[in-house]
């Protein structure tokens, strides 16, 4: 190797949990050129592509890029900004609600890229990648190809040195997988040095590469150029050289597949019809007026990019969908959705097939067999017998994901095949199988197909297994644009191969659809400026990247309006529901006398309490039975029992006892009663001494209650105060809890790991948006509450908007931090409600103060956000306090502030582990 | 129907719960450390009160009533002038303030009816009402006695005899402990569902099982059955465990009685859950209805507050949630020993509410299945 290196991977080992992805790989990659990783999925490509962009954590081993090793934290920021990288899936990196301009610029701003110098590249590359009439459309309504076209703008913004590519034709139709690769062959020839890195599983690709690595189970197989690897196997193409290269005991059993015709008694039975399908969703037409029909026993392909249609039509065909316009049959028979009858003569087995994780192989087997409905006597013997002709006996009680994806896809078809169906419907059965898996599938189908009649519709991405059906149909955009055995296409199209035929029907429909296109392809492909020199990466804090972050949250914020309406109309209603409906004030408290004496003394004593506005008497109480069941069931709160001889007793000194039983069941309702009677009972009884000893009628003295900052108890003002809090702390921690951990779900947080933007930027970033959101909560409640509620505000404004703002910091950041160490969006929402919703109703003083807590609840009372921030709206709200006040309050959320963003930071992976 | 397909659909979802470590964390947390944590927080009964004397009579009347005031139920009284009154009730320091005005004593011998002032703190809402009750018959039973022995008069002999029934030390850890099982259980079966059915839909798995011979009922019966299941046990455990064993909260009543009304409870909720996803367009809408719907059914259920002192408005609108019916329910048969011959009505008012939510929540499924 003569060239300059590029990266040098030695002895580099990586494990997930049990499952071996990297065994032991060294490897110099020269630079400059384009290599290529060759191989079927699950063989360690994108770990290794990872690895060496930095995204992953390495395990074992030394991985050197760009002359330093990735392992150290500062080479990595050093050098990120000359690496790009397209991880796998379609538009993984991208963001659906963004439109393809904001997602680039997205980028450009994480590069550090002034206005100037990000508008004039991203007209450069849009132009380049023939996007520029999609600048305004959003990301997630693109197709497959444009959507990669999208990603690669997004990877060359900043004019990389290193270009990684991680299958990027995975799902694209054959058109567009070739502009994309002409489009990389132009991007190189303007700028030679750029060094290429590309993971495929399409052999035919990795033909036109400098270099390949053929890859198989976590190990280097061989490499060398791609007439090395043909002349060294003695092969005449790469598929054929990749199954040589595999070791003895992957090829064994190993032989061509060879469909042999179908059978010339054909009964010319129809076993499916599409008859002028359509399918409308909205105004979008997903199928638009689609018709075939398919034989008994044929093997029917079906070809077109992701999103095209297929799946719906196979839907539609399956009764899942009730068609907008036209007619599916089955057997003759129309096909009606819902039918259960249908489900049970078809066997489908979907793209991403999700073979239940957390089912055994046999489990999956026997819980779908118990689904079709089989006898569960025969279950046993179908299970066996299916496991025989798949090839899953040794793997009966292996977990699935254990398994390698051959055989996954084995026991999908396998689960598929369950209850014999007559029809078997496959969405892309062999992505990402290596090639020998894939023909020793085929040969399955074809036995399936000849042997058993039965009928196959199949969609492939793979021209070589499109080429095995007996007929084939290409679609494009919800149409079919030709249907006919795969000879007979090349023949009408008088092309060389299939797949020159089908880019040549495609480019026809495309060309018809997009006449006024036709002028903006005829502009020259410019050439794409240079991007200016690189900022440093090494910086620790970066205000363009951290605000390119925020842009891009509250982009998504703005463009989620269900999200926005929720937080604040939602606010308001919930403040107006619980400050009006929570009233400590208890009063309409039943209670009923169980009278013995019945005289004019007792009755006195009875109507003293039922003349109080805190007391409803019910019907008097009978007997101690009724009594008893009548406090049990919850009707009463208080009984009072006089005993008999009471009138006669008081009047005449003796000693007497009145009995008051209160329903304990509610303990602070309970209290209240409790002081209530008692009170009561004093009065009356300084009253009758009065009247007994011949005095006034005047009472002794008075007692005058006078509750302050609030004198007329009502429930609004004095809970108001309390609920702004409340719902400052859950709206907008709960927005912030999904922020980080939804990215990692649905794989764009690969943008952080991969980006020079530091843990500190992608927080602050991260959090300002819903700062200002909650501020603008904040602004609303408390208009709300002064306005519309006429809750009295008569403090210092000014302190309570400074505590406010300081308090929605606090209570974002743990939001984050919830979000940071999170690893699923349910765990998050969980984590959420039970780190605010508990502490902040039960510890942080709304009802009982934080001073009367004990134990932990009340270490929790004292440190937790809401308890100060509670002080403050309670003291500036009806307390007429202004800063100099709660000075005090302000401390323990000043204090809250640098500790959250410390946990966040720490807490945060800046890699994927 | 077929049972058999509700009965695998099911246990494939327990599988699912089994296998996210996390969440098993958080399930356990929430009915034990956090149930033990919110029930021994609880203040006992009116708990160190702060308050303050302006004695400005200094006679031998107000002194008795100043040490009237002792602990637990109230801190030992801090004799404040005038003007520090309002400054440390601004503060916050004192939630009572007691002003007894310069000649009381000889007013009232005088049989000039004097007023004594009592200042709550009115924001203190949880010990405002409960303490002024207490004070006024303290302050009342100090003078009573005063007077009775200066006219040396016979009291009136009527002695209250006041009993707590079914908790006889007003303990509010018992209650508490059981209103932390209540919101944990609603809580729960509201994001075992709800997320894990938006979780499903976006991950895509949810489509694989249309192809197959299950009806949406039965996919929505099975999820009901297993989620419930979860936190049915979860919450048993953590009522023989945590409430019974490790707090000694006597139970009054049959626990197997209130397991089932926790199950009618949890399809009502499950139902909400399923609801709220098919309504939510994603996860993070989700999080916001959550919050929008969790809270109001633990604030106003009347498990925080009592019923009967919510408007009449409010009280009406709570009675269409499950939880108002349950805590009443829970709240019957724990602590007042009821039988199902008292508590039929509140399981007749969540057996409807269940059924209303399932339909509901069922038709919403089927459309967002399509």
């Amino acid at each position: 190797m003569t060239a300059p290196l590029l990266a040098r991977i030695d002895r580099v080992a990586l494990t997930y949990g049990r499952t071996r992805a990297l065994d032991g790989i060294s490897l110099d990659i020269a630079a400059g050129g384009m290599a290529g990783l060759i191989g079927p999925d699950g063989v360690g490509k994108s770990s290794l592509l990872s690895l060496i962009a930095g995204a992953r954590v390495i395990q074992q081993g030394r991985v050197e890029v760009l002359g330093g090793n990735m392992a150290d934290g500062g080479h990595r920021r050093r050098v990120c900004p000359r690496i790009a990288y397209m991880p796998q899936g379609l538009g993984k990196n991208l963001y659906p609600t963004l439109s393809v301009f904001e997602n680039i610029d997205f980028f450009g701003r994480l590069f550090g890229l002034n206005r100037r110098q990000r508008s004039r590249r991203i007209a450069g590359l849009l132009a380049s990648t023939d996007l520029a009439r999609f600048a305004d459309r959003p990301a997630g309504k693109l197709s497959g190809g444009m959507k990669q076209k999208l990603s690669l703008c997004c990877a060359l913004i900043h004019d990389p040195d290193l270009l990684i590519l991680d299958e990027p034709t995975t799902g694209v139709d054959p058109l567009s997988r070739r502009q994309f690769w002409e489009l990389i062959d132009r991007l190189r020839a303007e700028r030679a040095g750029m060094s290429v890195l590309v993971a495929t599983a399409y052999m035919e690709e990795a033909a036109r590469f400098d270099w390949l690595v053929a890859m198989d189970a976590g190990r280097v197989l061989a490499t060398g150029t791609p007439a090395e690897l043909l002349r060294q196997t003695g092969s005449a193409t790469l598929d054929d050289a990749f199954i040589r290269l595999l070791p003895e005991a992957k090829r064994n059993g190993h032989r061509a597949v060879v469909i042999p015709p179908r059978p010339a008694d054909d009964d010319g039975e129809i076993a499916i019809e599409a008859d002028h399908l359509t399918m409308r969703f909205g105004d979008f037409t997903a199928v638009d007026d689609v018709s075939f029909r398919i034989a008994r026993g044929e093997i029917f392909g079906f070809l077109g990019s992701n999103g095209c249609g297929k799946t719906t039509t196979m839907k539609m065909l399956t009764g899942l969908l009730p068609a907008s316009e036209g007619t599916a049959r089955l057997f003759g028979k129309t096909v009606d959705a819902g039918d259960m009858e249908v489900r049970r003569r078809v066997g489908y087995m979907s793209q991403a097939f999700s073979l239940y994780g957390e089912l055994t192989v046999e489990q999956n087997l026997d819980l779908h067999a118990r689904l079709f409905g089989l006898a569960p006597a025969t279950i046993p013997d179908r299970i066996a017998a299916m496991a025989e002709r798949f090839g899953l006996r040794e793997a009966m009680d292996a977990m699935p994901d254990a398994l390698p994806l051959g055989m996954r896809q084995r026991l999908s078809l396998a689960v598929a095949m369950i209850h014999a169906p007559e029809i078997l419907i496959l969405d892309e059965p062999t992505s990402g199988v290596d090639p020998v898996a894939r023909d020793g599938f085929w040969r399955i189908l074809a036995d399936l197909s000849r042997r058993d009649g039965v009928t196959i519709f199949v969609s492939t991405h793979f021209m070589n297994e499109a080429e095995r059906c007996d007929r084939i149909s290409l679609m494009h955009a919800g149409r079919v644009l030709i249907s006919d055995t795969p000879a007979a296409i090349v023949e009408k199209r008088a092309a060389a191969s299939l797949d020159d035929a089908f880019v040549a029907c495609l480019q026809d429909a495309v060309d018809e659809a997009a006449v006024p296109a036709s002028v903006a392809e005829a502009i020259p492909a410019t050439p794409v400026e240079t991007a200016p020199p690189r900022a440093a990466g090494g910086s620790f804090f970066e205000l363009r990247r951290m605000l390119a972050y925020a842009r891009l949250e509250s982009l998504e914020l703005r463009r989620d309006p269900i999200r926005l309406t929720l937080a604040l109309v939602g606010s308001v209603i919930l403040m107006f529901v619980i400050g009006y409906g929570t009233n400590l004030d208890v009063e309409n408290l039943s209670f009923a006398v169980l009278d013995r004496d019945d005289t004019s003394v007792s009755r006195d004593y009875a109507l003293r309490i039922a003349g109080s506005r805190y007391f409803i008497e019910k019907p008097p109480i009978a007997s101690y039975d009724e009594l008893d069941r009548r406090l049990r069931n919850g009707e009463l709160s208080l009984a009072i029992e006089i005993p008999p001889g009471f009138g006669r007793d008081v009047a005449r000194g003796r000693g007497v006892e009145i009995g008051a039983w209160i329903d304990g069941a509610l303990p602070s309702r309970a209290e209240t009663v409790r002081g209530y009677v008692q009170g009561m009972h004093a009065q009356w009884l300084a009253e009758k001494a009065r009247t007994l000893h011949g005095r006034a009628a005047a009472d002794d003295f008075q007692l005058i209650a006078r509750f302050r900052y609030n004198p007329t108890v009502a429930s609004l003002v004095a809970m108001v105060p309390a609920v702004i809090p409340l719902l400052l702390m859950m709206i907008p921690a709960m927005l912030t809890a999904l922020s980080i951990v939804r990215e990692k779900e649905l794989g764009s947080i690969i943008n952080f790991y991969v980006t020079p933007v530091t843990r500190t930027e992608f927080l602050l970033g991260k959090q300002v948006p819903y700062v200002v959101l909650a501020m603008l909560n904040f602004v609303l409640l408390t208009a709300f509450a002064v306005f519309v509620f006429q809750v009295p505000f008569t403090g210092s404004l000014p302190t309570f908007a400074a505590a406010g703002l300081l308090y929605v910091v606090v209570t974002t950041s743990m939001g984050l931090v919830v979000s940071s160490f999170m690893t699923s969006q349910i765990a998050a929402i969980f984590g959420t409600a039970l780190l605010t919703l508990i502490p902040a109703v039960q510890y942080s003083g709304m009802i009982d103060p934080v001073s009367s807590l004990q134990g932990a609840g009340a270490v929790i009372g004292r440190i937790y956000p809401a308890t100060h921030f509670m002080t403050i709206a309670r003291g500036t709200f009806s307390k007429a306090l202004d800063f100099h006040d709660l000075q005090g309050s302000f401390m323990p959320l000043l204090i809250a502030i640098p500790v959250l963003l410390a946990l966040g930071n720490l807490l945060l992976r800046k890699q994927e582990t | 129907m077929g049972f058999g397909n509700i009965l695998q659909l099911g246990i494939k979802e327990l599988r699912g719960v089994g296998r996210d470590p996390m969440l098993i964390v958080l399930i356990l947390y929430s009915f034990t450390v956090s149930i033990y944590t919110a029930s021994r927080a609880q203040p006992e009964t009116l708990n160190r009160a702060v308050i303050s004397i302006v004695d400005e009579d200094r006679s031998p009347v107000s002194s008795r009533i100043a040490g009237a005031f002792y602990p637990p139920y109230f801190l030992t009284p801090q004799l404040i002038s005038q003007a520090e009154m309002d400054s440390r009730m601004d503060a916050g320091l004192d939630t009572f303030a007691l002003n007894i005005p310069p000649n009381f004593q000889r007013d009232l011998l005088a049989g000039r009816s004097p007023e004594i002032q009592l200042n709550i703190d009115a924001t203190r809402v949880g010990q405002a009402f409960t303490g002024s009750g207490y004070i006024q018959s303290i302050v009342s039973g100090e003078v009573n006695e005063f007077l009775r022995r200066y006219r040396g008069a016979a009291a009136v002999p009527v002695d209250l005899v006041l009993r707590a029934r079914f908790n006889q030390e007003l303990n509010k850890s018992w209650f508490a402990s059981i209103n932390n099982v209540i919101s944990s259980i609603t809580m729960l079966a509201i994001i075992l569902t709800g997320a894990a059915l938006i979780r499903e839909r976006e991950h895509g798995t949810i489509e694989h099982l249309l192809v197959m011979p299950v009806t949406p009922t039965e996919i929505m019966l099975s999820k009901i059955w297993s989620m419930g299941l979860i936190v049915l046990v979860a919450s048993g455990f953590s009522i023989v465990v945590i409430v019974q064993g490790l707090l000694a909260v006597p139970i009054e009543g049959s626990v197997p009685l209130f397991m089932a009304g926790a199950a009618l409870h949890l399809v009502a909720t499950t139902c909400l859950g399923i609801f709220l996803a098919t309504v939510a367009g994603s996860m993070p809408q989700f999080g916001m209805l959550l919050m929008l719907v969790l809270l109001p059914l633990q604030i106003l259920s009347g498990a925080t507050t009592p019923r009967e002192s919510m408007p009449a408005i409010i009280q009406d609108i709570m009675l269409a949630a499950p939880n108002t019916h349950f805590v009443m329910l829970a709240q019957s048969i724990l602590f007042r020993g009821a039988g199902l011959a008292v508590v039929w009505p509140q399981f007749a008012a969540l057996l409807a509410i269940a059924t209303v939510f399932f339909v509901l929540s069922l038709r919403r499924f089927k459309s967002f299945l399509r």
